[in-house]
């Protein structure tokens, strides 16, 4: 891709002040009692319809969850969840599918309109095919038609379990098992809804597809799923934002994201993440608790790209499994923490097959008090001859009193393999901050300045429209962190 | 213009580099200050341009009517003072563009004056990259990566195009330039000249004074102007070294 | 009654015999053995390294003795104290005449400086035995503002079966003092043996320690090490680890930076043959500011031998102006060898330059092939070029008496030439 914003976007963008999205909506919900048992699972199950196999899957992940333990190993802290407190399923009360835009609650539009991304306007503008999911129900779908033409199917989650069992069937849990770890099992018990998106063999989808996630009810959790299979030979780009509004308690935040990219196939995954990161003095905010893999056959490519500036918490992990022979891997990720906000994110690279390659580019911003640590794996196989991996893992430090660590596992079982890690930790320049206040720059604005700059590796592997939200909320997230 | 009385500044350290300097400059003129290594020249264009790492200790500074020292460094950006650095500092990832744009849109929104358009940016930009012969792609690349000693001084005077400051202050701004580049980038700054302008140029060697013909030089020698003169006191500055100064003063 | 022992660790040291006077050091390290456990590799500081079968052995400490002249080194001149087994045998030692350095038996250290010294610094399992079971060691003192006349070699030599060796040595180089200490592991006729070692110091202010240590035990062994040393302010301290023996090795070094404008260096190589698996632990923590760190580890993995590098720098949240480097490069010379690096970097404090590097790969074809096309045959090209991947590190032994043991050594076990 590599096409850069425009300039004018950049002065409106410098614009932009307090955190925008914080807002509640007040349509009414559908929700589940708090807590977690085998009842809510069928409740959740039963209300929306499933097939007998998808409970069956949901009671095995919870049975397998039941006997996890929820894992420490991150550098972070926090408060761990109460699991009982939450209620598991909350849908907004419109039970009816809308036919066309203007069916839709006009409250909802309003909600969608705040947050920027008007339907009509993504419509009309920018031709991307938007599924926007409030509270896990897939509320909105446009472009369907255009997509069905070419046997792109594109449908929230739950739709997909309706219309195309045998996909989903197929697919779901290929990547991510549901045994994998405590929250991905978590979400395989109770997940209420997501995106499903499959590109038939040989297909180019000509369009960007994207969804935009948002938690509004307050005490309910999001649990939502993705699952993108790229056939044979087949390409798409998928975009994924969220928004959410302001909240007291900490919400958590457990999605599942599968990717399978099929031989020859790519798959480009776009992640801007803003969750409500809690306020200046470190209370409230999400916990994101994210498993994300795809898995590459041969000659086919996956490549994540992230720019995470939201959340109270963070755990997350963009993966890639080049099974394959000659597959790719690619990470390109920006996470910011600011004040009391605490990331450990990163991504893992296993190769299996021969001639796989990975890049992993992370750029890490501390400021304020928070702590931001890189968490990265690359694993050769014994059989995976001539793997090459490349890391770079910068660390920014915006204030002394934030933290930036960087935690590469390095494993490496075949001898043809040739793998390339680095790493930096320092302090943003202060002969920068002062070159740019001598042209009339003052040091807030222009260590949004630096730190765009130094983001611009990843920002460049973002579609256009999305780099100009991601580093409009690098602006937002680093306001006030000079220091 | 730029009125400096009994200017004296120390770094953090402690230590006094600039001892009771004393200058006046015009509107339309250009200054010459010379002098040998750490006689103060680069603490004096720091100190102006409110670099952190100094202290001023006794002595003022006024800037067309503004006391210079209160301000902030952007401030006094916006204020019309400009630096042409001695080693441009890199900024990577910024492109040019987007920094001058900033810059720019900063200085007016100080001034309450609109945002310039792209229309007119564009424009400006083609005039001041043709004024210093800097080639159009190195105004998008990032903010002085990547570029030769020579191409980022001639950036300096690019931005310096652009910003359109009231006073400019050219720190060593020949240093290391090759013949070609050295009458390049003089020939920008002498294009810049103005009756409403400015200049004052802080050089070792008598040679960028071919190119841009001071109106007065200055001798800077331990924190003080020990000596104003002609451009001839430059020529003599060459053939004799400082050191004639020194004496002649001391006597 | 007696109660049955249901304690591995307990169960592992029951036959060891029990010191007779109380030292606190021993008291408490015997207090902390109970409950604790061997590490699994579900502990992350053991993540790649499976202690499991090694410790199910019944090892016993038992004097014996040894032919040290084939561990001597030439030339190097230097206070030699030998310990087999983990006895210091004082037969085959030898302490010259020195005013700057003072050798006594490890048990006349003075516990309450050194319990105020390692306050607060972690133990492990096997450093607690060690202080516990202790049957040798030396105490150093290298004196203030004397720079020491001799090196000073700790020759260790384990031989028998299934021995283990609990040597346990300090050094306390004194306000503006110098000193250079080598530390040779040998084993002889060993069979599943155990070096257990606990090697501790203190540089103080302006003071200047260099330690050069060398690991060739048997490919039965089982070999870990335990190092911690702290640094007052502006001293220097260098430490090169060179490891081609044992089955296991673990060699665990902290360093601990308690003061400002420090330096600390170190540097290691180790080199894997058969089923070795060879592990370099490493920690420095930062705690003032204005200090520099630099780590270089080098690998060379061959047969089925597993390279392991864990290097951690802390730099704390008040400790500004740190510049830290850390490089970790392997290289693999055969299908079944691998290595896992693991280079961390925990950052609290904004002002410094951190950095690291890790690499792993096979010897460039490109360049084997270069030779070759000179008349140099595979085989020699490849010894050249592990030469001199490896020689940058050994460059680092600036005595040239041990530099020459160390190429002898490389030359007799690889036939590498430097």
């Amino acid at each position: 891709m590599g096409e850069t914003y425009t300039e004018e976007d950049l002065a409106k963008n410098l614009e932009q002040q307090e955190y925008k999205y914080g807002f509640t909506s007040d349509f009414e919900s559908d929700k589940a009692p708090v807590g977690l048992n085998e009842d809510i699972i069928r409740f959740i199950s039963a209300k929306k319809e499933e097939p007998e196999w998808l409970l069956e899957k949901r009671l095995q992940a919870f049975h397998a969850w039941e006997k996890m333990q929820e894992p420490d190993w991150a550098h972070v802290n926090y408060d761990k969840p109460d699991f009982q407190a939450i209620s598991y399923y909350s849908a907004p009360k419109q039970t009816k599918k809308y036919e066309s835009w203007d069916d839709v609650d006009p409250e909802m539009k309003e909600t969608m309109k705040k947050l920027g991304i008007s339907l009509e306007e993504q419509q009309r503008l920018t031709g991307t095919a938007v599924d926007f999911v409030v509270d896990s129900v897939s509320v909105a779908t446009s472009f369907k038609k255009k997509l069905n033409e070419l046997g792109i199917i594109f449908c929230s989650f739950s739709e997909a379990v309706q219309e195309h069992p045998e996909l989903v069937k197929k697919y779901m849990g290929t990547v991510v098992p549901h045994t994998d770890n405590f929250y991905a099992a978590l979400n395989s018990a109770v997940f209420t809804d997501g995106s499903f998106c499959y590109i038939p063999k040989g297909v180019r989808c000509p369009m960007e597809l994207s969804t935009y996630f948002r938690i509004n009810e307050g005490g309910t959790g999001q649990f939502e799923r993705t699952l993108v299979v790229a056939d044979k030979g087949s390409y798409v780009s998928y975009l994924e934002g969220c928004t959410a509004p302001m909240r007291d308690e900490n919400q958590l935040h457990a999605a599942v994201v599968e990717l399978i990219s099929l031989d020859d196939a790519e798959i480009k995954y776009s992640t801007v993440q803003n969750w409500y990161p809690g306020n200046k003095e470190g209370v409230g905010g999400v916990f994101n608790f994210v498993t994300k893999r795809g898995l590459c056959e041969r000659n086919a490519k996956i490549s994540w790209t992230q720019v995470e500036t939201g959340s109270a918490v963070t755990w997350k992990y963009p993966s890639c499994v080049l099974k394959g022979d000659n597959s790719v891997g690619e990470f390109y990720s920006v996470a910011v923490t600011n004040n009391f906000q605490q990331a450990d994110t990163g991504s893992k690279m296993i190769h299996l097959g021969k001639n796989t390659s990975s890049t992993i580019i992370s750029k890490g911003i501390s400021a304020g008090q928070s702590q931001n640590a890189y968490r990265g794996l690359v694993q050769i196989h014994a059989g995976a001859e001539n793997a090459r991996n490349r890391s770079e893992c910068d660390s920014l430090l915006l204030s002394d009193r934030s933290g930036a660590h960087t935690f590469p596992y390095i494993e490496c079982k075949n001898n043809s393999a040739r793998i390339e890690h680095e790493a930096t930790t320092s302090k943003i320049g202060e002969d920068q901050i002062f070159y740019c206040q001598q042209r009339g720059i003052d040091p807030e604005k222009a260590i949004g300045l630096i730190v765009n700059g130094y983001c611009k590796e990843v920002l460049n592997h973002m579609p256009m429209e999305f780099a100009v939200e991601a580093q409009k909320l690098l602006e937002i997230s680093l306001e006030n962190s000079v220091g | 213009m730029l009125s400096i009385k009994n200017l004296h500044a120390s770094v953090e350290e402690g230590q006094e580099i600039l001892k009771g300097l004393n200058l006046e400059v015009k509107a339309g003129e250009v200054h010459a200050i010379m002098g040998p290594n750490g006689s103060g020249k680069s603490t004096l264009a720091s100190v102006l341009a409110g670099k952190d790492g100094y202290e001023v200790t006794e002595g003022s500074v006024d800037f067309d009517g503004t006391d210079l020292l209160d301000l902030k460094a952007e401030d006094r950006a916006k204020e019309g003072m400009f630096l042409a650095f001695q080693y441009p500092v890199e900024i990577p990832g910024v492109s040019n563009i987007n920094f001058l744009r900033t810059a720019i849109n900063e200085i007016r929104e100080y001034r309450k004056e609109d945002k310039i358009s792209a229309k007119d940016f564009l424009a400006k930009v083609k005039d001041a990259s043709n004024l210093v012969e800097l080639d159009n792609k190195l105004a998008s690349r990032a903010v002085n990566v990547g570029f030769s000693g020579g191409e980022k001084k001639r950036n300096e005077i690019f931005q310096m195009a652009m910003l359109e400051p009231k006073l400019a202050i050219l720190d060593e701004t020949d240093s290391g330039l090759d013949i070609d580049a050295l009458r390049i980038v003089s020939e920008g700054v002498n294009k810049l000249k103005s009756e409403k302008n400015a200049i004052i140029l802080i050089t070792h060697y008598q040679r960028l004074l071919d190119y841009i013909k001071p109106d007065f030089v200055h001798v800077l020698s331990e924190g003080q102007i020990i000596k104003t003169g002609t451009k001839e006191l430059a020529l003599e500055l060459e053939d004799k070294g400082y050191d004639w100064i020194n004496e002649e003063t001391a006597q | 009654m007696e109660l049955v022992v249901d304690n591995k660790v307990l169960e592992f040291v029951a036959d060891f015999k029990k010191p007779e006077e109380g030292s606190e050091v021993r008291k408490q390290a015997m207090a902390a053995l109970n409950g604790m456990d061997f590490p699994t590799t579900r502990i992350e500081e053991w993540k790649y390294t499976r202690v499991a079968k090694y410790v199910k052995r019944k090892y016993k400490q038992v004097q014996a003795t040894a032919n040290v002249e084939n561990y001597k080194i030439a030339d190097l001149n230097a206070h030699q104290l030998v310990f087999v087994n983990g006895y210091y045998d004082e037969s085959l030692s030898t302490i010259l005449e020195d005013d700057a350095v003072e050798i006594q038996n490890i048990d006349t250290l003075d516990e309450a400086y050194y319990s105020d010294l390692v306050d607060g610094t972690e133990e492990n399992v096997f450093s607690l035995i060690n202080k516990a079971y202790q049957t040798g060691g030396v105490s150093i003192q290298i004196k203030k503002n004397k720079k020491a006349n001799h090196p000073i070699h700790l020759l260790h030599i384990v031989n028998g079966e299934e021995v283990i060796a609990n040597a346990r040595h300090f050094v306390h180089a004194e306000n503006g003092s110098k000193a250079e200490i080598v530390a040779t592991f040998h084993s002889e006729n060993s069979e599943n043996s155990f070096s257990n070692i606990v090697f501790e110091g203190h540089v103080e202010t302006n003071a200047s320690l260099t330690i050069n240590k060398m690991q060739t035990e048997a490919k039965n062994m089982l070999h870990i090490s335990n190092e911690l040393f702290v640094q007052d302010e502006s001293s220097n301290f260098l430490i090169n680890t060179i490891t081609t023996g044992s089955l296991l090795t673990r060699n665990g070094l902290n360093v601990i930076v308690e003061g400002e404008n420090c330096h600390t260096e170190m540097n290691g190589a180790y080199l894997g043959t058969e089923k070795q698996h060879l592990d370099n632990h490493t920690l420095i923590d930062q705690l003032y500011s204005n200090c520099t760190s630099s780590e270089s580890y080098q690998g060379v993995m061959d047969g089925k031998s597993v390279g392991v590098f864990n290097g951690k720098v802390i730099v704390r949240q008040d400790a500004q102006k740190i510049e830290a480097y850390q490089s970790n490069r392997n290289i693999l010379l055969s299908k079944k060898a691998s290595v896992n690096s693991k280079p961390e970097l925990e950052i609290y404090a904004d002002d410094v330059r951190c950095s690291h590097g890790s690499t792993i790969g096979e010897l460039d074809p490109e360049a084997i092939y270069y030779l070759r096309s000179r008349g140099i045959s595979e085989e020699s090209a490849k010894q050249l070029l592990v030469a001199g991947f490896i020689g940058g590190v050994l460059d680092k032994v600036e005595n040239e008496a041990l530099r020459a043991n160390i190429d002898d050594l490389f030359l007799k076990d690889f036939g590498w030439k430097f």
